[in-house]
């Protein structure tokens, strides 16, 4: 195994017109990881897979992927990762054992040996059955475990992801998650990238948050959680007089335009929070119309973390 | 081009091959298509147009349809390449180590073979009607091949639509679009027979090349009398293809190297 990780990027630019899609990035993936690219759109996520695997030349910075210099030896970075992109990259009028088949033989695989991995692919992923039917019969969650099993007919050392649940139902992200838990059992490093936060939870070692182009936190799950804090009551009004009521007694800033007010657990926890706020509007003789509470949505994060990094940016943008 | 890509370029063209066998009505109802127009030119409208410098308007009618069928080519090559690029698996292939050259080389092969039984099937067709060769053998081979040079640089022309155009209504603007320019020729009407500076532009139209030197060699009325075209037809049917070539293939080349969104 070489020293060098799967993927290593430093200060990494790349602009479109007068949007600064990546700003900055810094990445190192460790061996044998899943690691998440977490963030909302437009936070570079996409961008940053497309660079790493060679389909965008990045304006400026450093990026090795297995080793290689991206710049200096694109096709030796080709040879060492896989794709899944957020839209199937799969012919849909080929089977599925004909897809994996044909990229194999692609990657200069043998015929017998393209139709022996196929084969190993196809059972490990659930798909022997549906193996010789054409892809366009294949449900949303096939298609997604047949992406993935092309992208790993060379045993790659870096897997990219791209968004793999986007647009599935339950089961279908079930099964895919099921998927790439395995495809890392197997040894090869996983990058992928989610908007959802229990996605990132459920499959990632390490989470990288993104917001407009640059790393704004990075951790194991459990460090993100801590650093973003506990549980949150939320207080709905149903006036904009009750409104203002309710957020002096409680000391939150209020949301005019839904109407509620969030106060953060303290370290006591979420339902001892609860009772001191219904016990303080109580004692006030503020009435609301109700109150629950909630972990903060990934939306609250983002907010939250977007807005701790404001002030380097716009420093940034000054320049 | 090392023997690598040429092998790449061979599973992409085998792959393109499948589609055709397991769904045939695609080049099915293009062949049926341009019977159709052969047999509306031929006998509805063919009666009524006259052949400057003599002779019948079916047979000049023919090589005028073979070329044709070779522009319309651009439609199909456009649509595939359109398809691929949106479903992504245009860039699988880009992230993965073989050529750039060797998506479109598969493309290229599959789509002139298609192009090639279209062909057969149109002659076949045409000797039915009453169209006949009168010239040697050489000379018909020679003219199939100047066709088939043709749709080359439309196939070219049709990957660099594909790539740069993405938009919704791309492809049917094309689709559109090939009309005019396959009626501003002297595919259907002599160029003699129209104002003079519409003739003037439809004689300097690439496929009117094709179309004169198919009937030159297929010993076909020519329609015309004289000028540039008449005394250079199959010069002029080798250049503007590799004109074509010259332009798009270096475009294509780059559209898909860019192509990152």
């Amino acid at each position: 195994m070489p020293a060098s990780p799967p993927l290593l990027a430093r200060d990494v630019h790349k602009r479109y017109g007068a949007t600064r899609a990546l700003d900055g990035l810094d990445l190192e993936v460790s061996p044998g990881t899943v690691h998440a690219l977490l963030g909302p759109n437009g936070a570079g996520k996409s961008t940053a897979v497309n660079v790493f695997t060679t389909l965008t030349r990045p304006d400026s910075g450093e990026v090795r992927v297995a080793g290689h210099d991206l710049r200096r030896s694109p096709r030796k970075v080709r040879a060492a990762i896989g794709l899944v992109g957020q839209t199937s990259a799969l012919d849909e009028v080929l089977h599925g054992r004909e897809n994996l088949v044909m990229f194999g033989r692609l990657h200069d695989l043998s015929k017998p040996t393209a139709r022996a991995r196929a084969g190993d692919l196809l059972d490990a992923y659930g798909l022997a059955d549906a193996a010789d039917r054409k892809v366009s019969t294949y449900s949303g969650g096939m298609r997604r475990r047949l992406d993935i099993a092309a992208a790993l007919m060379t045993r790659p050392h870096l897997l990219f992801l791209d968004e793999p649940t986007t647009g599935l139902d339950p089961r279908g992200r079930n099964e895919v998650w099921k998927a790439i838990r395995r495809v890392v059992g197997e040894g090869t490093t996983v990058l992928l990238t989610t908007q959802y936060l229990d996605e990132a939870d459920q499959l990632a070692d390490r989470i990288t948050v993104l917001g407009a182009g640059r790393v704004i936190a990075e951790g194991t799950s459990a460090e993100l959680k801590d650093a973003l804090g506990g549980d949150r009551v939320i207080v709905t009004a149903r006036t904009p007089d009750e409104l203002a009521r309710a957020a002096e007694v409680l000391g939150g800033t209020p949301d005019p335009e839904t109407l509620q007010v969030a106060v953060e657990a303290g370290p006591s926890g979420g339902a001892a929070a609860m009772v001191a706020a219904i016990r303080a509007l109580d004692a006030a003789s503020v009435d609301v119309g109700g109150a629950v509470l909630r972990r903060p949505t990934l939306d609250e994060v983002f907010l939250h973390l977007t807005a701790e990094s404001d002030e380097p940016q716009t420093r940034g943008a000054a320049r | 081009m090392t023997v690598q890509t040429l092998r790449h370029g061979w599973i992409l063209t085998l792959r393109d091959l499948k589609h055709w066998q397991r769904e045939p009505w695609t080049p099915i109802v293009g062949i049926a298509f341009s019977v159709m127009l052969l047999l509306m030119f031929g006998y509805l409208f063919g009666g009524a147009i006259e052949v400057p410098g003599g002779g019948d308007y079916l047979p000049y009618l023919l090589p005028g349809m073979f070329t044709l069928t070779m522009l319309f080519g651009i439609e199909s090559t456009m649509g595939a390449i359109a398809d691929d690029t949106k479903r992504g698996i245009t860039d699988r292939f880009r992230s993965m180590p073989i050529a750039g050259v060797a998506v479109p080389l598969g493309r290229a092969a599959a789509d002139l073979a298609n192009s090639a039984v279209q062909l057969a099937v149109l002659m076949a067709g045409g000797l039915v009607v009453g169209w006949q060769v009168d010239g040697s053998v050489g000379a018909a081979l020679l003219a199939a091949g100047l066709l088939l040079w043709l749709r080359l640089a439309m196939l070219w022309v049709g990957i660099y639509l594909g790539l740069a155009l993405r938009g919704e209504g791309a492809l049917m603007s094309v689709q559109i679009l090939v009309w005019p320019f396959g009626f501003l020729s002297n595919i259907f009407v002599a160029p003699e027979t129209m104002p003079g500076w519409l003739g003037f532009l439809a004689g300097w139209n690439p496929v009117s090349a094709t179309a004169a030197a198919c009937r030159e060699l297929f010993g076909n009325p020519t329609g015309t009398t004289g000028g540039v075209l008449a005394d250079h037809a199959v010069a002029l049917a080798l250049a503007w293809p590799a004109l074509l070539l010259a332009v798009f293939v270096p475009l294509a080349a780059r559209a898909y190297r860019n192509l990152a969104r």
